[in-house]
């Protein structure tokens, strides 16, 4: 999580399906993955979907939103949608080489991933992308 | 009524505070007001961006010094 002058502000907030196949496990393991290294702050996509208050506020006051999608079905995606978040980065586990229900979620396949995530909101600092 | 201000205590924390302090006297209202200034609270409500302002348990604002006209609003 960003911190300046003892303040939240601005973090990237990372929002993963973390669906029950195994690239949802993967984009689970990638939020994770990603928070401990520093790169953002992985948040509850359910809390969304669900209209807790803090979490749809806290999303929205975000500098940066990534969601993690492990299959084209996309719920992390339409969950953000849904809760009128705008301009948020995306990647999908799928989209990698990575085929649902035939995908390990090994330390490798997770850091694959997260590399992909890493890469994404690297543009978006660079001002290539909204994410 | 209770308002909470969320926040560490940065400067943007202190000024969303003063600021709630100045609508309330304005208002004339009953409210209690604290300062939630420990992450673990703050991140159980599911806030993640300070500061935050809290009004009978909702949270209605995360990472913004809010104008006078903005926090009257959310009291009233």
């Amino acid at each position: 999580m960003a911190k300046h002058n003892n303040c939240f502000t601005g973090p990237t907030l990372l929002f993963a399906c973390s669906g029950a196949a195994d690239v949802g496990e993967v984009a689970d393991l990638v939020a994770r993955q990603l928070t401990r290294d520093g790169v953002g702050k992985m948040s509850c996509l359910a809390g969304l979907a669900g209209r807790v208050d803090g979490i749809l506020a806290s999303t929205q006051a975000a500098e940066r939103v990534l969601a993690i999608d492990g299959c084209d079905m996309d719920c992390g995606r339409q969950v953000l949608e849904l809760a009128e978040v705008e301009g948020f980065g995306h990647i999908r586990v799928t989209d990698l080489g990575f085929e649902k229900g035939g995908t390990d979620a090994t330390d490798d396949t997770v850091a694959k991933v997260a590399e992909k995530a890493w890469s994404l909101l690297d543009q978006a600092d660079n001002g290539e992308d909204k994410a | 009524m209770k308002i909470e201000v969320l926040g560490a205590g940065c400067p943007k924390c202190e000024a969303l505070a003063a600021g709630v302090r100045a609508a309330v006297e304005k208002l004339g209202l009953d409210a209690e007001i604290t300062k939630v200034t420990d992450i673990i609270e703050i991140t159980s409500r599911g806030v993640m961006v300070t500061p935050a302002l809290v009004v009978d348990g909702q949270v209605k604002s995360c990472g913004r010094v809010l104008s006078p006209d903005e926090i009257q609003g959310m009291l009233a």
